[in-house]
């Protein structure tokens, strides 16, 4: 008997969810989460779900768990002191960056670059080069750096990054320099671009690294520690983390290659939904997670996320695979404004954040955010309490709205309405990203609504994109847990290879790909994956000869090596035709090669809720609400989420109340609830 | 005869009433659509100038041919002014001549299409995009030759031309135009790349107007001009003053060894309006640093540069455009007569950019930034590599961002909008060079409270023999400071051959054959400085020299005597201020670095070049400007 365990640590509540891996039962708890060390929320939870289900912790055999300490390090300027080592000529390889500066023409006049990651006072210079064709064109001398690197010590640094000149081609110079730095630096982590992330482009490799470096030292003192009240409680306990781009890593490898794991939070959001939705029996869909300051998005298609080969915290782009989640900043607590100048209605990117917070919760704010739009709307109910004890104040959410309505013109409710559509609006143009604007009809999808706000703004995200149904799974909070507790074991190798396909062959192309497998596989061994569970799948970054895209193809090796390059190229064509409208008849080239190694999918059965009638329960109504939805006064229903049952049919105007979440079902469309409690909402007709 | 459109059914739009809801929401889609077609071109395009370094402008307007979203401003009136044919559904244009749309583009690299798009057999708005093509033939590899007196020196000039019609490409026609290019796929890559872009704009457009109705994308689209009007009518008011301002600047020299050219500008409001005068401009050189201004053009960079000084939330279109008249005298460096040469017209290109600050930031010093990287240089290598195979890169280099009242210039940044460094790996692993330093110049943004950005220094090994081509400026002339702020250090390009020699080259050059081995280094200038050096904080000097950015001997620039550890010495620091200050006085609101008579003096010695000699202009351009001068003043 061995069990598993999910655990997302959000803002208020930390969610859990118990696996039984024989029989696929499911646990869950939720506790209060504790900000100052949030382990300690994650243990009173294992106590809690361990009693639900009536076993012992020291059954526990597996903790997944994602993470969003990483990103916060990033966002809150709280990193390591990072040492870097460049080839000479290169020291401010991260001040000059891609020269780019934003904001469009005349933009540079209130453009100000933040310092670099790695401080230019602690970037030191190797004299060292390595060819583009990974020919040595000078060895490293080793005197100099070491004189350097006694500078660095002096700098107190934290943590190194060596990150040389077409590294990417060979790793010999760095391996130098880390054999140099390790002698001198003593104690102190080193990350090696080539090691982190093995690819063309200086700039986009160093920073990479240094971004490892950065979040390293917090990252790993969070693991470990987690780790080791674990074990205290459950000896053969192995923990681990959601990496961005939705697979699961050892603590170990975590630990070392923490910049994978900057959207690891959001990774375990859309896995839960995936996982969620297929249940329902939904393989294409838009994800919709609407919090406090932000909102993310993502596509799935055949219950697959898509995958992005960068990521971006705050101003930090990195390369590192994470799930195409795209973030607009526009959430429950975004202020609206109106310009003087323009008399136009503009909502966020300015946030009231959980303190002050929205002024309906009466904690002292004054904005008027989108919650406050939305309680004013009557959405947000009176009714509704937030975690339980905090009320909803609708005067005070009137009060902030009125000098956006009197700027406008406007009533206070349309004032209010307004705030909603260009949110919405906002929000919308984040789903095209992902939809529209990667050649995918958002027709062919369902849309899932979670997140603190999702389920308020779902309905109305659906009528903009016609995608049905609208799903809104019970509990956003455990939903995240799912994603961590179904997620697979996952390790990818990979490397560039700049070949144009008539400059290379079949067999030194496979035989890479081999190479690559073996390496992914050998990770996973050492997470205890047994052979007959492992799948290892293939990928290659391919492009036109000349083009900056890239476009990454899955295929099948066997294929390949019986049928030829054409196995990549022909999807390739038919990819870009589909995105860009067009083909060329130009050279292919493969840029990057890469293997994935998985582990076993997850024995899960989802919770069922007990089937009622189309009708209701009768207790289930709780009141009813006055709304403004489409210029007019209606009067809502309240459900009690708990009460309803499978078959159920809410007809709209409704609003179904959790606890953590309140769901708004809109006039002319309906919400049916399924067997596992999902309301998939649609048009009435 | 003027453009004539044919509508298959043609019906009068209704303006109607629109709540200030949908009008955002269309703005916003319409944003979207614009940098939705940026993806689509930067994702397919092939030239490592449109690709890495994005030298593109996208643009949707309405459909009288306003611009509603886009960068430079709307070329669509001067168009049907000038193109003598009809506008018809399934029509794309193509041209590369700027004598043929009003200077909508500046150069024939740059290859500018054109959409009209319809709806139900009616004009609803157009589409439009330009891209800077590497090649596209004539008498130098990259199609910008220093030395040409005329445009038929610049490769191939295309007329306004329907490249689809009935949405069927000519393809003859395309074929031609290859032919003429060293490079053809990259241009025809390009060019499928632009087409792609452009028919994901009209897709949005149509979308969009299916989605709220005809007429309420008709009035929205009039109603975003209508509001950035009355904005921008505000920003007017207030902040231009009724009095002549008066500014100037030079382009150094025109690469036949005379210069400098100056460029001169005056403005005043006058009620609502603001008006621009370059009335004592130079006559038009007989090279190729003539710039072809379209008047729009300059509207919108004035415009934009006005909203991003003092409020950048204003979206910008070309509703103001009614409020601004832009009067350039014909035969001067900026309205050149047809066929002057035009392929070395970025300097005074960018060069307009730090006469608007000069002359807008004089009425308002508070909102004055420093001059800066107000060029785009490019650098040229190509030729035959030890396979036989051709090599050919264009590339534009970047420089110091002028310190300004909001803060520092960036070191080694871009002035233009979305543009990027090419990765030097990415160099390296295409091209036969080594780039070997890639840093920015200590001490080159000029001190101030802000400071400037530092120029850039990139090292070229070249590893192929082949030929190289130089465009670049503010060698002779400074980038200067304002408000006490000191000039940024000027450019230079220094040869180091491989048999030892140094060579010193010239801002403008062609054809300069290299040998493997030999090592360019390619230095652009800094940016000025912003407000007085003696106020910076001095633990930031100390921050910046402790970077690398700033030298010891440069923080005494500032007045800051550092100790060996990099920390500040503060007892030294404020006797050198004090001294310093004392010795200054008031500080003036320019400093351009000496006026043009000394820097020519100082000339040889300082940057090892002569000085070049005034300029010969051609004498019916003289008299043509005094005729033209006369008949203004008889008109007062």
């Amino acid at each position: 008997m061995s069990y598993r365990l999910g655990v997302d640590v959000g803002g208020t509540f930390t969610d859990l969810l118990l696996v039984d891996e024989s029989s696929g039962d499911v646990f869950t708890a939720k506790v209060p989460s504790t900000p100052d060390d949030s382990s300690i929320g994650v243990l009173n939870g294992i106590e809690r779900v361990c009693a639900n289900a009536g076993i012992d912790p020291g059954k526990i055999t597996h903790v997944m768990h994602g993470t969003t300490v990483a990103t916060n390090t990033i966002l809150t300027g709280t990193g390591a002191k990072v040492g870097l080592v460049t080839t000479k000529g290169y020291q401010q390889v991260l001040q000059i960056a891609r020269s780019f500066v934003p904001g469009g023409l005349g933009g540079w006049v209130i453009y100000n670059k933040s310092d670099p990651l790695a401080p230019l006072a602690c970037t030191v210079e190797a004299d060292e080069r390595m060819g583009a064709d990974g020919r040595v064109v000078r060895k490293l001398k080793v005197g100099e750096l070491r004189q350097a690197l006694r500078q660095l010590k002096g700098e107190n640094v934290e943590a190194l990054t060596v990150s040389l000149i077409n590294s990417y081609a060979n790793a010999a110079n760095e391996k130098a320099v880390a054999k140099v730095a390790r002698q001198e630096l003593k104690g102190i982590p080193v990350s090696l671009s080539s090691d982190v992330v093995p690819e063309m482009q200086e700039y986009e490799r160093t920073i990479t690294t240094v971004a490892n470096s950065y979040v390293r030292p917090k990252v790993s003192t969070y693991i470990r520690s987690l780790q080791r009240k674990l074990k205290r409680r459950m000896q053969s306990v192995q923990l681990h983390i959601l990496r961005s781009d939705g697979g699961m890593a050892s603590a170990r490898v975590a630990e070392a290659y923490p910049v994978n794991l900057l959207m690891s939070g959001p990774a375990g959001g859309v896995s839960g939904a995936v996982w969620i939705a297929q249940q329902a029996g939904f393989n294409n869909l838009l994800t919709f997670d609407m919090g406090g300051t932000s909102t993310d998005v993502a596509l799935v298609q055949n219950g697959k996320a898509q995958l992005r080969r960068e990521t971006t915290v705050g101003d930090v782009t990195v390369r590192a695979s994470s799930v195409d989640v795209r973030t607009v900043g526009a959430g429950g607590g975004s202020i609206a404004h109106v310009p003087e100048l323009t008399g136009a209605l503009r909502v966020g990117p300015d946030s009231a954040g959980a303190e002050p917070g929205p002024a309906a919760y009466d904690k002292g704010g004054e904005a008027p955010t989108v919650t406050d739009a939305n309680v004013v709307l009557g959405f947000l109910p009176t009714e509704v309490r937030l975690g339980g004890d905090m009320r909803i104040n609708r005067e005070r959410a009137a009060q902030a709205i009125k000098p956006i309505a009197d700027a406008l013109g406007l009533s206070v409710k349309r004032a209010a309405a307004g705030i909603v559509d260009i949110v919405n609006e906002n929000m919308y143009g984040a789903l095209r990203l992902v939809s529209v604007e990667q050649g995918y009809d958002p027709r062919d999808f369902a849309l899932i609504g979670f997140g603190g706000a999702g389920p308020l703004h779902a309905n109305a995200l659906g009528k903009l994109m016609s995608s049905w149904p609208v799903i809104i799974p019970p509990g956003p909070g455990v939903l995240c847990a799912y994603g961590d507790a179904t997620t697979r074991v996952r390790d990818e190798a990979s490397r560039t290879f700049i070949r144009r396909f008539q400059d290379t062959s079949v067999d030194q192309v496979a035989r890479i790909f081999e190479q690559l497998a073996a390496k992914a596989e050998r990770t996973l061994e050492r997470e205890g994956v047994k052979q007959r569970e492992r799948s290892i799948s293939y990928q290659a970054d391919i492009r036109y000869h000349g083009q900056g895209l890239l476009l990454t193809v899955d295929f099948d090796l066997r294929k390949l090596k019986s049928k030829g390059l054409d196995v990549i190229g022909a999807p390739f064509d038919e990819m870009h035709r589909q995105l860009f409208t067009f083909a060329l008849d130009s050279d292919k080239e493969l840029v990057n090669l890469r293997a994935v190694a998985q582990g076993k999918p997850a024995n899960i059965a989802a919770t069922q809720v007990a089937r009622g009638g189309k009708q209701a329960l009768k207790s289930a109504v709780i009141g009813t609400s006055n709304i403004f939805v489409d210029g007019k006064d209606r009067t809502a229903q309240l459900y009690d989420r708990s009460k309803l049952r499978s078959r159920n049919v809410i007809v709209g105007p409704a609003i179904v109340l959790e606890m953590d979440s309140t769901t708004v079902i809109l006039p002319d469309h309906i919400g049916t609830v399924d067997d596992y409690g999902n309301i998939l909402i649609t048009p009435a007709d | 005869m003027p453009a004539k459109i044919v509508e298959s059914k043609p019906r009068p739009f209704k303006r109607v009433n629109l709540d200030p809801i949908t009008l955002d929401i269309i703005e916003n889609a319409m944003l979207n659509a614009r940098y939705e077609m940026d993806a689509v071109l930067f994702r397919t395009a092939m030239s490592p100038g449109i690709r890495e370094q994005h030298d593109e402008f996208p643009m949707i307007a309405n459909l009288e041919g306003k611009m509603v979203v886009g960068q430079f401003g709307s070329f669509i009136h001067g168009f049907k002014e000038a193109y003598d044919g009809t506008i018809e559904e399934g029509d794309m244009f193509l041209t590369t001549d700027p004598y043929s749309c009003n200077g909508a583009i500046s150069h024939i690299n740059d290859w500018l299409l054109l959409r009209p798009i319809f709806k139900g057999g009616r004009l609803i708005a157009y589409a439009a995009m330009f891209g800077h093509m590497t090649d596209v033939g004539g008498k130098v590899p990259g199609s910008l030759p220093t030395d040409a007196r005329e445009i038929f020196e610049e490769g191939i000039r295309i007329p306004p031309t329907k490249i689809y019609k009935n949405d069927v490409l000519q393809e003859d026609m395309l074929d031609l135009i290859l032919h003429n290019c060293r490079l053809p796929h990259w241009n025809r890559s390009d060019f499928n790349a632009l087409v792609a872009a452009i028919r994901t704009a009209e897709k949005r457009v149509i979308e969009l107007s299916e989605r709220f109705g005809d007429d309420v994308f008709y009035s929205a689209l009039d109603e975003l001009l209508e509001r950035n009007k009355r904005a921008m009518g505000k920003l007017i008011k207030n902040t231009v003053p009724t009095t002549k301002q008066y500014f100037e600047d030079y382009v150094c020299d025109d690469g036949l060894g005379m210069g400098p050219y100056k460029i001169k500008c005056a403005m005043w409001r006058k009620g609502d309006k603001v008006i621009f005068d370059f009335d004592g401009t130079d006559p038009q050189s007989i090279g190729s640093i003539n710039f072809y201004l379209n008047e729009e053009m300059f509207k919108m960079f004035c415009g934009v540069y006005m909203i991003m000084v003092f409020d950048p939330q204003i979206l910008f279109n070309d509703g103001f455009y009614d409020l601004m008249e832009v009067r350039i005298p014909y035969g001067t460096l900026l309205k050149p007569r047809e066929p002057a040469a035009l392929s070395c017209r970025t300097h005074a290109l960018g060069r307009i950019f730090d006469v608007l600050g000069g002359l807008l930031g004089q009425g308002n010093p508070d909102f004055l930034c420093a001059a800066g990287f107000s060029d785009s240089p490019h650098f040229m290598y190509s030729g035959y590599d030890k396979n036989g195979e051709w090599y050919q890169l264009y590339s534009i280099g970047f420089g110091g961002i002028p310190g300004k009242p909001f803060g520092d210039g960036p070191d080694g940044h871009s002035l233009w909008p979305s543009f990027t460094n090419v990765p030097n790996e990415f160099l390296e692993s295409y091209f036969p060079l080594r780039i070997e330093v890639y840093e920015t110049i200590a001490d080159s943004g000029g001190p101030g409270l802000h400071r400037g950005g530092n120029g850039l220094r990139m090292g070229y090994r070249f590893l192929e023999p082949g030929e190289i081509s130089i465009h670049d400026d503010r060698w002779l002339t400074y980038p200067w400071g304002v408000n006490g702020g000191l000039p940024g250090r000027r450019s230079e390009k220094i040869l180091h051959r491989a048999d030892g020699s140094i060579e010193n080259l010239p801002s403008k050059c062609d054809r300069i054959v290299v040998e493997a081995g030999d090592l360019l280094y390619f230095n652009t200038w800094g940016g000025g400085g912003c407000g007085d050096p003696l106020q910076r904080a001095p633990e930031r000097v100390a921050f910046d020299a402790k970077a690398g950015l700033v030298t010891r001997a440069g923080a005494r620039r500032y007045g800051v005597v550092l100790r060996e550890d990099f920390s500040v010495n503060e007892r030294s620091t404020r006797a050198l201020r004090k001294k310093m200050a004392d010795e200054r006085g008031q500080a003036p609101i320019f400093n351009f670095g000496g006026d043009i008579d000394t820097l020519k003096a100082r000339c040889e010695a300082e940057t090892g070049h002569p000085p070049p000699s005034p300029p010969r202009f051609q004498s019916w351009a003289v008299a043509e400007l005094e005729k033209q001068r006369k008949q203004a003043s008889s008109r007062k």
